[in-house]
């Protein structure tokens, strides 16, 4: 970008004293970017504790309308693009090249997984007219609190979505990074910071899931 | 006698351009447009932000302007009942969302905050420089939404309004408060990240600057409250667009629970635009009372404990929202419990003014103005959290004289006030003394004249947000109106000079004031692009006056021949 900063060689940013002190800053800057995101998510997880306790059977009855099957792979899916990232973390600090890819490549191919049944899910509510909007019925009825279910279903699960859209992103680039030999400590440390972001987004689906799909589903 | 030494040497005679002195700085370092549109110097961000802002409170201001000359008189003759309703609403949306918010935190703290702490720039340069980006691109988004025609829902959004009836740009207006909420968002993981992490060898917590402990406390409410307007504000946008339900009573969703989204962000960034400007008022009163800031770690404290309480206190703004009464008394208490490290601030301010040996320059005139107003502000608005008094004034002009007189009358205050105290230091020229004085009079005066008859206004029960009002509160408006013709005077007149100052004033040697900190006693004037020759190393706490307490305070008006 500008002359001097980001000089010294590409490891160190000038105004930084050493390696050490860009770690942590950059470790602690992701930390506090990560604090933001749950207070992004948490808007719509107030949201939704308000309207499951005012309309607790009008909640039970929409979640009936998800498919849980679905929902318990895309968990697994996801679970395992977790294990996959780390994989691809561990590999970085042994500074493997092709390692790193493979294993940033595998979590991409998870998550991508997990977004083609997501779509499949998708469809299939449009289908059943339970998008929100002047088009919904549920059960061929249009629609009552059970609409409110499937708004903060699609805001929460498309946010979420669209968190995993970003996430593959960056780790598309990192894996082009790895390729390019960025294996100095600052390259490392991004991988690191790549897999904080993933593992906090798939720990958001861990809330999501059970609330949505799970929680008085036999009711 | 130190660094410290009160009287400056010669005076070299003002040359045409900034770069008199031999040696580079920030300003003189590259004069291409895109050095400075793709800079990543905290400082040149720092002036990008100072233009910025400085452009949208005078927009902010035209509408001001319009409000009270359509109040002038009782009936509605200058503007409908309609554009009254979008004059409003983008003066607050601008004025908040645009000016208040990013003012001192983008302006001073991006300046200082890095120097003050012996840093050579903030912790992440491009994000930096991205959050600027951020917030130009939400301003503009924002500005075409006015000029397509307004909003005019106030700037609260409030559902259902916002969201089904409202007939203006309501959604392209959130669209560019959304976008810069990120702008907010990463500057004060910035500084947070800065403060903890790029700190000079000796610079421990406790000899930091109070401006620095206050932008700590204010970048914390910035990454914990903006993320929550954004989801606010994004299902607002999705009601609004595809009618999803979640705030309109037809489909069973609730209105209050926007309030309650709203206002989660929405009170604590009441402390985002109040909290950096008692981090000036501390830089300035110990500065012009030569005297170590009296409690010291009091005031540290409580510029965290006002980000924490202010998390805990949004209710107060719906008592008649049909909230339950039972949580009004829980908000009620809470909002009390404000008061307590606010009086702390002032009384504090107050003990080192004290016995100190003050000067009464302009940055200081400033700084008693923000005493006695920010006072005013905040006891009114303990007024405001007592249930049974809130029911008679709620929504009325008692309620708009209050934030005025914290936000304009405080926040506003300091900005100008640390504005002329470090103008020498960002720009290497003094500006006029007596003008700036002069002005500080004249934005004191405007400033009562303005706004402590909407006290007696709201009352008397005049309520706001209306374009016409009953004849026997003409007088108090016509007072409040012309109040505001003195007060647009009052902040010209600074930004004429000070731009005067940029080509003609005096050049300003390293320290002009003899302040303490490592702005002053390590950094050149104006500083290099890294700020220092060589890193600081600090042996000593913040506003360590007493040691070398000169006879006489410092008089810069010396330098003026």
């Amino acid at each position: 970008m500008s002359d001097s900063h980001g000089a010294h060689g590409g490891a160190l940013a000038h105004h930084f004293e050493d390696l050490e002190q860009q770690r942590e800053a950059h470790t602690l800057g992701m930390w506090a970017f990560l604090v933001t995101e749950v207070l992004f998510f948490g808007g719509l997880f107030g949201a939704y504790a308000v309207y499951r306790s005012s309309y607790p059977q009008a909640f039970a009855n929409a979640s009936n309308q998800l498919d849980h099957v679905l929902g318990g792979i895309n968990t697994a899916v996801l679970i395992g693009s977790s294990f996959t990232m780390v994989l691809a973390v561990h590999a970085a600090q042994l500074r493997r090249k092709w390692q790193i890819f493979g294993w940033l490549w595998a979590t991409i191919v998870l998550g991508a997984v997990f977004l083609g049944v997501k779509y499949v899910e998708y469809h299939h509510k449009w289908e059943h007219h339970l998008v929100p909007g002047p088009n919904f019925l549920f059960e061929g009825q249009p629609g009552g609190s059970e609409q409110l279910f499937f708004a903060l279903y699609f805001s929460m699960t498309g946010l979420h979505a669209f968190h995993m859209v970003i996430g593959a992103g960056v780790l598309i680039w990192l894996s082009v990074l790895a390729l390019k030999g960025r294996f100095d400590e600052p390259g490392r440390n991004a991988v690191e910071m790549a897999g904080l972001y993933w593992h906090f987004v798939d720990l958001v689906w861990i809330f999501l899931f059970p609330l949505l799909y799970l929680l008085g589903r036999h009711q | 006698m130190s660094a410290a030494g009160p009287i400056p040497g010669p005076i070299p005679a003002p040359s045409p351009a900034l770069g008199r002195a031999s040696r580079e700085n920030y300003l003189t370092a590259d004069y291409s447009w895109r050095s400075w549109l793709l800079t990543v110097d905290h400082k040149r961000i720092g002036i990008l932000y100072l233009l910025s802002v400085t452009g949208f409170f005078f927009l902010g201001g035209l509408f001001a302007v319009l409000l009270r000359l359509e109040l002038a008189t009782p009936q509605g003759d200058l503007v409908q009942a309609e554009t009254y309703n979008k004059l409003f609403t983008m003066h607050g949306l601008v004025m908040i969302f645009f000016f208040l918010v990013p003012s001192i935190p983008g302006v001073l703290g991006n300046f200082f905050v890095p120097i003050m702490i012996g840093a050579k720039d903030m912790a992440f340069p491009r994000l930096n420089l991205l959050s600027w980006y951020v917030y130009m691109i939400g301003g503009l988004v924002s500005f075409l939404a006015i000029v397509m025609g307004g909003v005019d829902t106030g700037w609260t959004f409030y559902a259902p309004y916002s969201s089904t009836y409202a007939n203006s740009n309501v959604a392209l207006t959130a669209v560019g408060v959304f976008i810069t909420g990120f702008s907010s968002i990463l500057t004060g993981l910035n500084i947070i990240v800065t403060v903890h992490k790029m700190r000079a060898p000796g610079m421990t917590w406790f000899r930091m600057p109070l401006f620095v402990w206050a932008h700590y406390a204010t970048s914390l409410i910035m990454i914990l409250g903006t993320p929550v307007l954004a989801i606010t504000i994004l299902l607002l946008a999705l009601e609004r667009l595809f009618h999803i339900g979640i705030f309109d009573p037809k489909l069973g969703g609730d209105p209050v629970l926007f309030q309650h989204l709203f206002w989660f962000y929405s009170h604590p960034a009441v402390y985002i635009m109040i909290l950096p400007a008692m981090g000036v008022i501390s830089e300035l009163v110990a500065a012009f009372s030569r005297k170590r800031i009296f409690g010291y770690s009091f005031v540290a404290f409580s510029s965290l404990a006002i980000a924490v309480l202010g998390f805990l206190v949004w209710g107060h703004h719906m008592f008649l929202s049909g909230q339950s009464v039972y949580a009004g008394v829980v908000f009620s208490v809470l909002s009390f419990l404000v008061a307590i490290p606010s009086a702390v601030k002032v009384f504090n301010w107050a003990a080192t003014l004290y016995k100190g040996s003050v000067l009464l320059s302009t940055p200081m005139m400033y700084v008693l103005g923000f005493l006695g107003l920010f006072t005013i502000g905040g006891l009114t608005g303990l007024f405001l959290a007592c249930l049974g008094l809130d029911v008679h004034v709620h929504d009325t002009y008692f309620v708009v004289a209050h934030f005025h007189y914290i936000m304009v009358g405080g926040a506003v205050m300091a900005f100008l006030g640390g504005l002329h105290y470090w103008w020498p230091k960002m720009f290497g020229r003094m500006y006029p003394e007596a003008l700036g004085k002069f002005s500080a009079v004249v934005v004191f005066i405007g400033f009562n004249l303005t706004f402590f008859p909407q006290f007696l206004l709201g009352y008397l029960g005049m309520p706001r947000r209306y374009h016409a009002y009953p004849e026997e509160f003409g007088v108090l408006n016509v007072l409040s109106s012309a109040g505001a013709s003195i007060l647009g005077i009052g902040y010209l007149l600074p930004m004429v000079y000070l731009i005067w100052s940029l080509r003609y004033g005096p050049a300003a040697v390293q320290n002009p004031w003899g302040a303490k900190g490592l702005e002053w006693e390590k950094a050149p004037t104006p500083p290099p692009t890294f700020n220092f020759d060589a890193t600081p190393v600090v042996t000593q706490e913040a506003y360590a006056y007493a040691d070398d307490l000169p006879a006489e305070p410092t008089r810069p008006e010396a330098s003026y021949v």
